[in-house]
């Protein structure tokens, strides 16, 4: 599903080469759900830019389902993005002027769908998510939690072989936070792969696979 | 706000261009009204030739042109009316009452040449390029000034050291030879030429009986008044279509030199747009970061943000079309004797350079926007 073979990314600093990834070998499996932990500048967030191709390593293969992702141009790695990846950002990124149902509709109007076939996924996508009665609500109107359910409604609604989450209880109470997490581990039990950066040591202890950085290379990596 | 600069770029292309052809409608109906077979002769010659003898050079005033020269054009069966003008000021009183009037001598044929209508009683009659009766018409205002409620026609009216019997009231408004028609007296030509001591014409209006005649009319009123000059062109002969499609055609100029002139205007409010869009770029960061991580290509963004400079700046040209055509009416109304005419042209023009300027000032904050690092972006930092 997922490999990426010895794979660096370096930043230039002023004078400074700061190596936020640095030769990182890594195989994910279909389905698998991985939870990648770390302290803050272990490189973890600069991992996961470049499993979602919204960064581009500096050496070494990143192989995406059989495709190796490293020669493509901009609109090659936008339409990775928009028919094999889904995101779930801290903050959710949910555009403000538009409603739940189109805010999840969005992907599917950059793909060019048609309007019928985007009202039947918009509707199928805010079932899964539980939140078919707010689909007319804008962002402002919903809790933390209901923002959260309306971005990952958003993620999947492509279809995508891989969901990509960036602390996705972050900003989330306790309560929203857990609702989150049994949400995205019943995604997960439907077949989709998960990897979930994360701070939380519960979601960490309840994947599949915890992952470790530090200073950009991976410190553990077991199975649960 | 940006709705409000491109409106009033769009509106002031409307209202001028209004301005100019209503002024070209004004000016080309005045001639219009006078009819389109009238020659004006002039004494000089305004053309310049290469073969100009040292008496031109010198500066030598032309021969006068007369009320004989005028006679001498009766020859010329083409022509219907002969009107020789001279033109002065003089105080004119009646019953104690003076004022100063502009005076115009001239025929009964004044009034065919010039269109004009009499409000009541005649002009001048009994006149003709041969006799002066003493009589003379008034103006509406001369009337009302000196008569008051008295009864003008049939009265004397002295005019200078000359005395007039008033025989009719011009009814027509507006000017003529520069004058106002109601502030006017019109006597026989050979009067005021007494009056004013002077042999000399102002004009001689001459209308033919076809257009198709006139340059024939042309060629031989001057080729009768060179005879009577001794051999010499000293004369201009004028015909009132070239001088009203001269006019046409400098308002026309006029009209779209306003045109463009307020099309800067646009230009002003397409870097209004850029400018608010750059803004709106930096804003909308996370936004943009957002649309390329769900797989928005870069010529998307380029597009989504070019179509709303085309939505901004389209959105402002209709308000301003709107506007300015609603100020049009409201002017027409306010001020009837002009007819604000804004072009079918500067409104398609207006909205297109509207667009133009859209597209061309959205381009810049496009791009940016396309360009920006996905990763960048979703973190909203510059």
């Amino acid at each position: 599903m997922i490999s990426l073979d010895n794979l660096c990314r370096h930043f230039e600093v002023g004078n400074q080469i700061v190596r936020a990834l640095d030769e990182v070998d890594l195989v994910i499996n279909q389905k698998e759900y991985v939870s990648i932990m770390g302290v803050s500048g272990s490189g973890k967030s600069t991992l996961l830019n470049i499993l979602g191709l919204l960064d581009t390593p500096t050496s070494g293969d990143y192989i995406l389902s059989g495709i190796n992702t490293s020669k493509m141009n901009d609109d090659e790695m936008a339409h990775i993005r928009s028919t094999k990846i889904g995101f779930v950002f801290q903050s959710f990124h949910l555009i403000p002027r538009l409603t739940a149902a189109e805010n999840v509709e969005m992907p599917m109007v950059l793909s060019g769908l048609s309007p019928k076939e985007r009202q039947e996924k918009v509707d199928n996508a805010l079932a899964r998510v539980s939140l078919t009665d707010r689909s007319d609500h804008r962002p402002e109107q919903l809790s933390g939690g209901q923002r959260q359910r309306v971005a990952i409604a958003r993620s999947i609604v492509m279809e995508p072989d891989v969901l990509l989450a960036d602390e996705p209880t972050g900003n989330l109470d306790s309560a929203s936070s857990k609702e989150i997490i049994r949400l995205i581990e019943e995604l997960n039990q439907g077949g989709l792969t998960l990897v979930v950066v994360t701070h939380d040591a519960e979601m960490g202890a309840r994947s599949d696979r915890l992952i470790e950085l530090l200073d950009g290379k991976i410190i553990n990596d077991k199975k649960n | 706000m940006l709705l409000i600069a491109t409106s009033i770029g769009v509106m002031a292309v409307i209202l001028l261009t209004a301005v100019g052809e209503g002024a070209r409608d004004y000016i080309t109906g005045e001639f219009r009204d006078m009819g389109t077979n009238l020659l004006i002769v002039m004494p000089g010659k305004n053309e310049t030739s290469g073969g100009s003898s040292p008496v031109d050079l010198a500066g030598v005033a032309p021969r006068d042109l007369t009320i004989e020269d005028a006679i001498s054009l009766r020859q010329i069966e083409a022509i219907k009316n002969i009107a020789p003008i001279v033109i002065g000021e003089t105080p004119a009183q009646f019953n104690g009452l003076e004022r100063t009037v502009p005076i115009i001598g001239s025929t009964p044929s004044f009034l065919a040449v010039r269109k004009w209508e009499m409000a009541s009683g005649n002009f001048l009659p009994g006149v003709t390029l041969d006799r002066s009766p003493p009589v003379c018409v008034i103006g509406k205002e001369v009337e009302s000034e000196l008569f008051g409620k008295n009864k003008a026609i049939g009265q004397w009216l002295r005019v200078g050291d000359r005395r007039c019997r008033v025989t009719g009231i011009i009814g027509t408004e507006g000017r003529a030879v520069g004058i106002d028609a109601q502030k006017v007296v019109v006597m026989p030509v050979s009067l005021a030429t007494a009056l004013f001591n002077r042999p000399s014409l102002f004009r001689i209006g001459i209308e033919a009986r076809s257009t198709w005649e006139m340059e024939q009319i042309k060629k031989d009123i001057i080729r009768i008044i060179k005879k009577r000059h001794q051999g010499k062109e000293d004369i201009t002969v004028i015909r009132q279509d070239a001088v009203m499609k001269s006019f046409d055609n400098i308002f026309n100029v006029l009209t779209m030199a306003l045109g463009s002139i307020a099309s800067i205007s646009l230009f002003v409010a397409g870097i209004l747009i850029m400018n608010v869009m750059l803004v709106a770029v930096s804003q909308r960061q996370a936004e943009i970061g957002l649309l390329k991580a769900i797989g928005a290509k870069n010529n998307q963004i380029n597009h989504l943000f070019i179509t709303e400079a085309i939505i901004l700046s389209g959105s402002g040209a209709i308000l301003g079309l709107v506007l300015g055509h609603t100020v049009t009416q409201i002017l027409k109304v306010a001020f009837p004797t002009f007819n604000f005419l804004p072009p079918l042209w500067a409104s398609f023009v207006s909205l297109f350079v509207a667009l133009v300027s859209g597209v061309v000032f959205g381009l810049l904050p496009a791009r940016r926007a396309a360009k920006l690092d996905p990763v960048i972006a979703l973190s909203g930092n510059k």
